[in-house]
């Protein structure tokens, strides 16, 4: 089997890799390009460990093709912080323990990022019902709801000073 | 002498006893007399058991120490998850 | 600092333990650079695949992979034949590992193979031929166990078990004292049912992942998510015949394991492979193997008899349970009827624990192993005799509940433990007077669970600039090197900043037992403080020593050595920095160390209360709101400590309500996969209110008690007694999935 030649946009850097034709996005960012930092809970949607977004949209990397990323812009969880400067979601998954053994976190940041794009002054239902597709087994949810809602919470607070 | 609870499924090897009493001043000695005592014991505890000692549970201390008048029950050896 | 003298626990005023910090591996975590097993990869490495058997039972005739070889890129082919018998105590772990003569059950491994890529790999497998004998099969517990059922092993039974059994009954437990007829006898009245639960999957999210380096002179190193790389070493070992030290195992970053990652599934094969094709071997697990051949918890069949008097008084107790735990013996049907009624003082109890094996997956310890189910069925059957006698269910617990000085029913004299405690605190909280809407309604259970100890060894090095790390061999599965940080800072009287604790490698540390029966913050906390009690120690003398005045004359006060007592005169007290600053020019560097097989754990009570809505259209059950009253003893890291019961009582929930291994006539697992096994999600649930309560562990010198088990206890029978609440039926089938529920519901209308 040939492999494809692929150029793409990763956290904001050209990258470019050869992938087979039937390889996941998931598989390309880990094995290829070492972005290891976005997992594998299941290989088939149901997890969303693998959360990354293609051109803004949220998709779990396991269901899209490594090829698909031609000419795309796709951000992982390396690319959420600026440097060494965390995400806000990031520090208030850290002061709220919103995270235990920490291997869905990755896909959970990568979602909730997602959802305050789109809404930053989400409802507790809002923020259950857009992380649905995230799988904890650990918190009981809990801590990463209360996270993402403090998270916002700043964020709109910094967005209004600024 | 230290008295020895027995758990139900193993009374069989002490003629049905619940409790018995045995001499010894450590958890070795303990289970060594009790194996030679009842040898229907002796494949349960060659496969391990624990004891407890006046309420506190050890899993696999052969030297804890037994007072004569000490409370002590065998166990099945503890794991979890 | 004062003591407790009854207990010798201290009760002292505490500045990090209880407090909050950033846990020291956060960063790395939501920054995507923790490296957990399947993130590890090594030069020149192979891809590692399992094929396994499509038959719950058969004979494997034989196994032919002689095209599998001949495929561009396949490096080696394992199969049973590659291993040599390891034994008695690891037989069965090889076994299941590797199938030897049969498959044992749908998903059990036949053969391996090692290619260059995933690809290759996987068109292999295909080219392996299998000649199986297909065989009857039996996957359900009760089925298993009648005469005649299809044996799995010819002589698996131990000496405990009475004839009249089919070959699949292979142990016997009984537990319990006084005379339960006369109990029952005496009581206004009694209850009696029969419950079953169907298997529950731990559903760490991360599945098994390894690498293994097996070198031509012997030497092996191996990668892998585990909860305890001493046992996967020591298993290992034995497995492939070679001595302790020459095998290294580092525990990766652990994505959960509750238990499920306390045995050893792929890490024997891919050594294998890796000393038969000269490279390392990466194996990562898919979700589908994970549930067809890791080790989901047992199913049970429960039988309860229960009496009570008109004033709430408990007069006896019975169960027998039945407990499957797969192919091979080991359910934990011993704790299960350990367990069950210990959250009572009860002067009759009696209970009896069957193990059974049947064509299924060999479980793996769960949380609390064998403890929920049992809980279950009981606190099923009082709940049911508190509504029949009109009695509150928080009241009746009171009454009868185990406390300092109990008779346990599994035989001890409880020591101090907090189960009234929960309860009182329990019945205080907002949460009981909360009104209910229609078709709602509130659920109580408690549950228990024994915790332990066990091996564990801590080092602690004094850095030259007063910065000291901690090393400790236990996996962090949930903050617990943050705990360790803060015990070694506070007993050291250093900031929490100043301490880093990781996880060493099997070669760096002695045995440590695995991350499992909540022993961690207990246990290796306890190891911890004695190493920094050892390091204080050195640290004293060498104050004493440039003071020149005895050792004796020199005490740890707040960081710093002081000299005390009439004879010590006057020295500027020495900070742990400036001692460290010195240790090479007065003796060397400076560690504490503590090796112990920790006892005195200290058992762990909880009370959960939960509401819930149930859709009479749809049978669906909403949990509306949960609380979960626990006793931690002393909490260490509290947000970490209610993340435990939080995850627990989730886990718990879901079992109740969804999860379930459903297997088909064909003995196949039907559902091997998180679209069919569903975990409940954020939008299933409510906040879950944890509220810890603090009776101090005797047995610890900060009294903490385990609290990673307990939790999962109570909830299948909170949801359980909630639903029944608030629809009038009492589900003793869980899970209480929308469509059982609904013909239940349709059942009593009609
Ligand atoms: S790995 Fe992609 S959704 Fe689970
Ligand atoms: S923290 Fe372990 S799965 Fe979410």
């Amino acid at each position: 089997m040939s492999q494809i030649h692929v150029s793409t946009t990763v956290n904001g850097d050209a990258v470019e890799f050869l992938c087979e034709p039937d390889e996941t996005l998931l598989d390309a960012l880990r094995d290829r390009l070492g972005l290891t930092g976005t997992k594998e809970g299941c290989g088939t949607g149901d997890c969303g460990a693998c959360s990354v977004t293609v051109d803004g949209r949220l998709v779990c990397s396991c269901l899209v093709l490594g090829a698909e990323a031609n000419g795309a812009s796709v951000d992982t969880i390396e690319g959420l912080g600026q440097g060494d400067a965390l995400h806000p979601l990031q520090r208030k998954f850290l002061e709220h323990a919103a995270l235990q053994c920490g291997v869905c976190t990755p896909g959970f940041l990568v979602a909730a990022k997602s959802l305050l794009d789109r809404n930053p002054d989400p409802t507790e239902t809002e923020v259950r019902y857009w992380l649905a597709g995230n799988l904890c087994r650990c918190t009981g949810y809990d801590k990463i709801v209360r996270a993402v809602i403090d998270a916002a919470a700043d964020m709109r607070s910094q967005a209004a000073q600024s | 002498m230290p008295k020895v609870g027995i758990w139900g499924s193993l009374r069989d090897a002490t003629d049905g006893l619940a409790e018995v009493e045995v001499d010894a001043a450590n958890v070795r000695q303990l289970l060594d007399r009790l194996a030679e005592a009842y040898p229907g014991l002796a494949p349960q505890i060659e496969r391990g058991v624990s004891v407890s000692i006046d309420g506190k549970i050890y899993r696999n201390a052969w030297l804890a120490q037994l007072k004569p008048d000490s409370e002590v029950f065998l166990l099945p050896r503890l794991n979890g998850g | 600092m004062a003591l407790d003298d009854k207990h010798g626990v201290q009760t002292r005023d505490f500045k990090i333990v209880g407090t909050r910090p950033v846990r020291p591996d956060g960063l790395e975590k939501v920054t995507g650079k923790a490296r957990f097993g399947a993130d590890m990869a090594l030069p020149g490495m192979l891809i590692g695949m399992i094929l396994r058997s499509p038959h719950a039972h058969a004979h494997i005739r034989s196994i032919d992979a002689s095209k599998a070889l001949a495929l561009p890129g396949v490096k080696a082919v394992v199969t049973a034949t590659d291993f040599q018998d390891p034994g008695d105590g690891l037989r069965d772990i090889l076994e299941n590992c590797m199938a030897g003569e049969k498959a044992l059950y749908d998903g059990h491994a036949v053969a391996a193979v090692a290619a260059i890529n995933r690809s290759v790999a996987k068109r292999a497998l295909a080219l392996i031929d299998v000649d199986y004998e297909a065989l009857p099969h039996v996957t359900d517990v009760d089925a298993a166990m009648r005469p005649g059922a299809p044996a799995l092993h010819e002589d698996a039974a131990d000496e405990s078990v009475p004839d009249g059994w089919s070959k699949n009954v292979v142990r016997r437990y009984e537990f319990g004292h006084g005379d339960v007829d006369a109990g029952f006898a005496a009581a206004d009245e009694v209850v009696e049912r029969s419950f079953r639960t169907e298997a529950a999957h731990q559903g760490y999210i991360e599945p098994h992942a390894c690498v293994a380096s097996f070198g031509g002179d012997g030497q092996a190193d191996l990668w892998c998510c585990t909860q305890g790389q001493y046992m996967v070493r020591a298993t290992c070992a034995g497995i492939m015949g070679i001595e302790v030290a020459q095998l290294r195992v580092t525990a990766s970053e652990i994505g959960g394991g509750f238990g499920g990652k306390t045995t050893v599934f792929i890490e024997p094969v891919a050594l294998a492979l890796s000393r038969k094709a000269g490279k390392p071997v990466k194996i990562v697990m898919s979700r589908e193997e994970v549930f067809r051949a890791t080790g989901p918890t047992s199913s049970s069949s429960i039988d309860v008899k229960v009496g009570m008097t008109k004033d709430g008084r408990i007069t006896a107790g019975s169960a027998e349970l039945r407990y499957q735990g797969g192919a091979w013996p080991g359910s934990p049907v011993e704790f299960g009827a350990m367990s069950s009624f210990a959250a009572y003082d009860l002067e009759n109890v009696k209970t009896v624990g069957w193990d059974v094996v049947t064509n299924r997956p060999k479980q793996a310890a769960y949380r609390a192993p064998g403890a929920p189910m049992a809980a279950f069925a009981v606190e099923s059957c009082v709940d049911e005799l508190c509504k029949t006698l009109g009695l509150d269910p928080l009241d009746v617990r009171l009454k009868n509940a185990s406390r300092d000085g109990s008779k346990a029913s599994y035989g001890p004299t409880f020591d101090k433990i907090g189960l009234t405690a929960t309860l009182a605190t329990a019945k205080t909280h907002p949460h009981l007077s909360a009104p209910l809407g229609p078709n709602q309604g509130r659920g109580v259970a408690c549950g228990f669970w024994f915790n332990f100890g066990g091996d564990t060894c801590v080092s602690m090095n004094i850095g030259s600039d007063g910065t000291v790390s901690v090393i400790e061999g236990n996996p962090d599965i949930g903050g617990s090197r943050a705990a360790m940080s803060q015990m070694a800072a506070e007993e050291l009287g250093i900031p929490f900043e100043k301490v880093r604790t990781v996880i060493a490698d099997t070669s760096s540390l002695g045995y440590n037992e695995v991350t499992d029966g909540s022993r961690v913050t207990f246990a290796v906390g306890l190891a911890t403080i004695k190493a920094a009690r050892d390091a204080i120690e050195k640290m004293c003398a060498r104050a004493a020593a440039l003071w020149g005045i005895p050792a004796e004359a020199v005490v740890w006060e707040d960081g710093c050595a002081k000299p005390a007592g009439p004879n010590a005169g006057e020295h500027e007290p020495m900070t742990l920095a400036e001692i460290a600053a010195v240790a090479s020019e007065t003796g060397g560097p400076i560690a504490g160390h503590y090796e112990v097989n920790a006892d005195g754990a200290g058992v762990s009570f909880a009370t959960h209360v939960c509401d819930v809505e149930v859709d009479p259209e749809t049978g669906a059950t909403k949990v509306l709101r949960y609380t979960v009253f626990q006793d931690a003893g002393k909490a260490v890291h509290p947000a970490y400590v209610e993340g435990q019961f939080q995850g627990g009582a989730v886990q718990g929930i879901g079992w109740a309500l969804n999860e379930e291994y459903i297997y088909g006539e064909d003995g196949r697992l039907q559902n091997p996969g998180f679209l069919d096994y569903r975990i409940p999600v954020a939008s299933d649930l409510p906040m879950i209110d944890a509220v810890i309560v603090e009776v101090p562990n005797p047995g610890h010198p900060y009294g903490v008690r385990g609290v990673g088990e307990t939790s999962i206890v109570p909830p299948l029978a909170a949801v359980a007694n909630a639903v029944s609440a608030a629809c009038g039926v009492r589900m003793t089938e869980l899970p209480m999935s929308p469509p059982k529920l609904l013909k239940a519901m349709s059942q009593k209308t009609a």
